[in-house]
């Protein structure tokens, strides 16, 4: 694997909360990503996010680490969650807090929002 | 169009689907919300459910066809 790839994998694996999203947290470049990161916040999901837009490869090696196709991709405990409509959904039926708490513990909401850059591995 | 081509390939993966619709919402042709009540996803976690439709438009979404999709899926019982 690449060392993009490389980097990739270490966030979904190490970061409580990973969000692949178009943009940043700051500055949100796509509808579906800003849906997704609304619903981790509302549920106080300490939200690592990474920027895919600075080079197709990241979006490339995401897609074929977690096998979904789209974006935002979001990860809780290193596991898949969903895109942007299943984040929502879960956030608005109160399971997300559960799933955060259950493979968070239940002290998940003390964390910090932080950008990882998976070109550089510059956090 | 678009909106035809992704209505059949989902026919041709939920059959049996109750409820199947596919918009175009903005009239862009590329930014989708499709909707699906098939009985198959009847016990399946969201995350499954909306793989088999993301499956099922794996090409559309390949191609480019598809820059946005806003997936609804429901069992029907």
């Amino acid at each position: 694997m690449s060392e993009v790839g490389d980097r990739i994998k270490q966030v979904i694996d190490e970061e409580p909360v990973a969000l692949f999203m178009k943009g940043t947290p700051q500055f949100v470049m796509c509808g579906n990503s800003g849906r997704a990161l609304e619903a981790l916040r509302a549920a106080g999901a300490p939200v690592t996010a990474v920027d895919i837009l600075p080079d197709p490869s990241i979006r490339q090696e995401l897609s074929e680490l977690s096998g979904w196709p789209t974006i935002p991709q979001v990860f809780v405990g290193g596991e898949l969650v969903g895109g942007a409509d299943i984040t929502q959904e879960l956030a608005e039926s109160g399971e997300l807090k559960r799933l955060l708490e259950e493979r968070l513990g239940a002290e998940y909401a003390t964390g910090e929002e932080r950008v990882v850059d998976v070109l550089s591995g510059v956090a | 169009m678009a909106v035809d081509r992704l209505e059949s390939l989902l026919r041709g993966a939920f059959p049996d689907a109750g409820e199947l619709r596919v918009e175009d919402r903005t009239g862009g042709g590329d930014h989708f919300q499709v909707t699906v009540a098939s009985p198959r996803f009847e016990g399946m976690s969201l995350l499954d459910q909306h793989r088999l439709v993301n499956d099922a438009l794996a090409e559309p979404l390949r191609d480019g066809t598809i820059h946005e999709l806003r997936i609804k899926t429901k069992g029907t019982g």
